[in-house]
């Protein structure tokens, strides 16, 4: 009985449905995202069941680390460049060009600013450390925040202001910025938080 | 797609006759790198924005004019964050030298959350109908925000003093802020403890022995 012939079919598979697909996400991820922007610290904030999704433009970010380190972040380059001129000029101090535009690629800086120029000297790696991350002073002798805050309101009207603290930074941190805040007639501002579920029974 | 039919028209003999390559491609190292950029985006991205709590204080010169002294007091509910995560709170204030009782409480539902329900019971249930009605598209996102707006403040809602304490960490802020958020409460502010306050905190720990 001769055998039944099984007909010999080919193995490979056509890779071009596949290919389209993971282009297709890529494409969506791509067009879809916006990176991670990079810290100086890490900061556990607490949850909230608050919904409000914060803006995605025009943002101050008011970064507060669990000593009480403040640090402080624009969200595009054009206003970082303008607030590190006008900040300078008001303690005197020039920066040139370059170290404008070096300062314009970090997402939020907590260096004194008489400590700015030595800092954006540094190489990028070496900004990550934690000896840089200093914060700004924030205190009534030597209050910088206010100035760095000041001068941001006055580059940028339509900024918004976010505070992004840590859950365990004592209380008196935050009333000494939100005094800041208020002496500067910055009434409004947002408190980032993650979502939490909650039940109102 | 990848692959093209090359078909020769059968023109006979003119030319020698070219082999046929077929022109199909092996797209797996295409795919593969596809699927790692996916994955690099994937990882490298925040899709989710993080949440906002707003809030507004007053300005400077509102302050200056006393505003505290405007919140009735017989009618504000006081709490206190103190520190070790613990929360007070006190009805009215000091009448005739008799100080109100300090009451301890917790950021637990059961805790401070049961108090400012039952207190808000009125604007409670208007806005939990509310949210029902909306639920239903009963009421138009326009009407929906602005009654909900004239419900918080109803004059029967309390109004809420939240003081705390120097050693109270950023969570219990948010934490009580949060609760003002459920318990649908409109009227509230945040105010500097004072050392009565305090005072009136220590009163109520237990000495250390």
């Amino acid at each position: 009985m001769p055998k039944v012939k099984v007909p010999r079919k080919s193995t490979t598979v056509d890779m071009t449905a596949m290919c389209d697909v993971a282009f297709l996400l890529l494409t969506f991820f791509m067009l879809t995202s916006n990176f991670v922007a990079k810290e100086p610290i890490v900061v556990a904030i607490p949850s909230s069941v608050s919904e409000f999704k914060i803006p995605e433009r025009d943002i101050a970010t008011v970064l507060i680390d669990k000593d009480g380190k403040v640090f402080f972040g624009l969200d595009t380059q054009q206003d970082r460049k303008e607030v590190l001129d006008n900040v300078g000029k008001a303690y005197s101090i020039a920066f040139s060009e370059k170290e404008l535009i070096e300062f314009s690629k970090i997402g939020s800086s907590g260096v004194p600013i008489e400590k700015m120029k030595a800092f954006l000297a540094l190489k990028p790696e070496a900004r990550d450390s934690k000896d840089a991350a200093i914060g700004i002073p924030a205190d009534s002798l030597n209050n910088q925040f206010r100035v760095w805050m000041k001068t941001a309101r006055q580059v940028n009207r339509n900024l918004r202001l976010a505070i992004k603290a840590d859950s365990e930074t004592p209380y008196k941190v935050i009333k000494s910025v939100m005094t800041t805040l208020q002496d500067i007639n910055e009434n409004r501002y947002n408190l980032i938080t993650s979502l939490k579920e909650v039940s109102t029974k | 797609m990848a692959e093209m039919q090359v078909e020769d028209k059968g023109k006979k003999g003119k030319k020698p006759k070219q082999k046929k390559h077929a022109t199909r491609v092996d797209l797996t190292p295409m795919v593969d790198l596809g699927f790692l950029l996916i994955t690099f985006f994937m990882l490298t991205t925040s899709m989710l924005k993080p949440q906002t709590m707003e809030i507004s204080v007053p300005s400077k010169d509102k302050v200056e004019e006393d505003e505290q002294n405007k919140v009735k007091a017989s009618q504000a509910i006081t709490v206190l964050i103190g520190k070790e995560n613990k929360l007070y709170y006190y009805f009215g204030a000091q009448e005739n030298g008799v100080d109100p009782e300090l009451i301890l409480t917790d950021y637990s539902s059961e805790g401070i959350r049961k108090m400012l329900v039952s207190k808000n019971a009125e604007v409670m249930n208007n806005v939990n109908q509310l949210k029902l009605d909306k639920a239903n598209r009963k009421v138009s996102d326009e009407e929906y925000r602005q009654k909900l707006t004239d419900y918080k403040a109803a004059k029967s809602a309390p109004t809420i003093v939240i003081k705390a304490a120097d050693e109270s960490n950023y969570k219990n802020l948010v934490d009580v802020l949060d609760e003002m958020n459920i318990c649908n409460i409109g009227r509230y502010a945040i105010v500097d403890i004072t050392p009565y306050d305090l005072g009136l905190i220590d009163k109520k720990t237990p000495p250390a022995k």
